[in-house]
């Protein structure tokens, strides 16, 4: 196996990631840089009643940065968005039977294009209530 | 699914032939060739019989030019900082390409310290040094110059007998790192116009564990190793006559199979860039032409090197990249940035480097995983618009 020392999971999922995609009309999306090596990840949510319905996600990055997106979208459809907010890089990394310490800087990228996503949602969502009002 | 290894830039396997040679140092053969008697004149032997053979192997002036190291990193060291320090009357100033490797970079930063300039050498897209810059700057301070015969990462050839000629013009020394091209091209000390030459063992499918400096008689430097005084006083330390007799055997072998070795690799190589350059925004990166034989380096568009290396080494294809995920201090290539690539753009970087056990019949096995790997990982990918779904 490829010596950057991943585990059987992150290979896993970097090999057969979930919810690769764009979703049309999203209810929430997020995006980031990573500052440190210069790659994008990019998180489209469905949400309905505060439940993430629907999730997907394209990065351009190293392997475990595709791996942790693939993870994050796994862990939390079907997750109330309150409960994915307080999802961490550490809980990603440890789903994954633990990442390289050089590389735990690619799960921030995950956790956060999910965070900003969800905090999309929240904004689109007040702006609507705002709307009705 | 069988291997197919192409980075053999990183490690060659050894010769099997050059095995058989030295394999009686590691065990009856053993020696210290400082010791007096028999067994140790045994190993002092080996080594001598080495020297030989690797004189010839770059035209050395005589048997004494050559020093043994550990590596090649040990013989950059020594090259750069023990002809610096040792001549520092002449001067304070040393000059490096942007595209040398990291143990040459990291010797010259390390002479600041002494209170060294350190100028760096420019190179335009393709990996040329120019030689314009060159002139202009060097100084009358320099003593000593670095200039890699060729470049392991995008495989350009260095005009090193012009270089030769504007280096000597202003009375300094050249140093070339030929790591990389030692045993993929010839190599000639005296015509090519060298004063001081690295190159190692394992690159010539010899052992790890041994490297050579060239010195050309005259120039005087100092050790970087103090010790028991081998190696003429300039590489202290008991010699390793394993990877040294092999390293010697293994010269011999590819200097007489050379010609038709790289008649066959260039082939491969062809085929393969040709084929490779099929897949849309791809590029080649290093010179077209002036470039070892053996090797091709490939940029893609939207997509990361380290995931390109995992992907391909799933099809068991051993690959490598100059991308930051890839790099320890995750940044990218040194080398990639010097020929003016982006961030972004060196991140897509895929090294190819060839050697004995690749075939023709590789190739297409070879195209269909960089093609598929492509355009997975661009589907993956944000930046990548065309084609998608
Ligand atoms: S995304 Fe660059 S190191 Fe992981």
């Amino acid at each position: 196996m490829a010596g950057v020392g991943y585990s059987k999971k992150v290979m896993e999922h970097f090999m057969n990631p979930r919810n690769v995609g764009v979703i049309e009309n999203p209810d929430g999306y997020g995006k980031v840089g990573n500052p440190i090596c210069g790659d994008v990840m990019e998180i489209f949510i469905k949400v309905k009643d505060d439940i993430i319905t629907d999730i997907k996600f394209r990065t351009f990055g190293c392997g475990s940065a595709i791996a942790t997106s693939s993870m994050v979208t796994e862990l939390t459809k079907g997750m109330h968005v309150d409960e994915a907010m307080k999802i961490t890089r550490n809980d990603v990394a440890d789903e994954l039977d633990g990442l390289p310490p050089q590389k735990m800087h690619c799960s921030n990228l995950a956790a956060d294009a999910l965070h900003d996503a969800i905090k999309d949602y929240k904004n689109k969502k007040r702006s609507k209530i705002l709307e009705v009002e | 699914m069988k291997r197919i290894y192409l980075d053999h830039a990183s490690s060659m396997p050894v010769d099997p032939r050059v095995l058989e040679f030295a394999k009686p140092y590691l065990t009856k053969k053993m020696g210290n060739p400082s010791s007096l008697h028999s067994v140790g004149l045994g190993a002092k032997q080996a080594v001598e019989d080495a020297r030989k053979k690797i004189t010839k192997f770059i035209n050395a002036e005589n048997e004494k030019s050559i020093i043994f190291t550990g590596s090649a990193t040990e013989a950059n060291n020594l090259a750069i900082r023990g002809t610096a320090l040792r001549n520092i009357a002449r001067g304070k100033t040393v000059t490096a390409s942007a595209i040398e490797h990291i143990s040459v970079l990291n010797s010259m930063k390390n002479l600041q310290k002494n209170g060294f300039i350190f100028n760096v050498i420019p190179v335009d897209s393709t990996g040329i040094v120019d030689p314009g810059k060159l002139d202009s700057l060097m100084t009358k301070n320099t003593v000593v110059t670095s200039i890699m015969y060729a470049n392991n990462e995008i495989g350009t050839i260095e005009p090193i007998k012009k270089i030769s000629e504007i280096v000597h013009d202003k009375g300094i020394y050249l140093h070339v790192d030929a790591t990389a091209a030692a045993g993929r091209i010839p190599v000639d000390v005296q015509n090519d116009g060298i004063d001081l030459l690295t190159f190692s063992s394992n690159d010539l499918y010899g052992p790890q564990g041994a490297g050579a400096l060239y010195i050309k008689p005259g120039v005087k430097l100092q050790p970087v190793l103090l010790g028991g005084g081998q190696e003429r006083g300039l590489r202290s330390g008991t010699e390793n006559i394993f990877a040294i007799a092999g390293m010697g055997e293994a010269a011999g072998i590819i200097q007489n199979e050379m010609t038709q070795e790289s008649n066959r690799l260039k082939k491969i190589r062809n085929k393969l860039i040709d084929e490779i350059l099929q897949i849309d925004e791809t590029y080649l990166t290093g010179h077209p032409t002036k470039r070892l034989p053996h090797h091709a380096s490939f940029r893609f568009s939207h997509i990361e090197g380290e995931s390109i290396l995992l992907n391909m080494d799933m099809y068991n294809i051993q690959i490598a990249t100059g991308s930051a995920c890839s790099s320890k201090t995750l940044e990218p290539s040194h080398v990639l940035l010097a020929i003016g690539l982006k961030h972004e753009e060196a991140h897509g970087s895929m090294v190819i480097t060839l050697g004995r056990s690749n075939t023709l019949e590789e190739i297409p096995l070879i195209t269909k995983a960089v093609t598929e790997t492509v355009q997975r990982l661009r589907k993956l990918s944000p930046l990548y618009q065309k084609g998608g779904d």
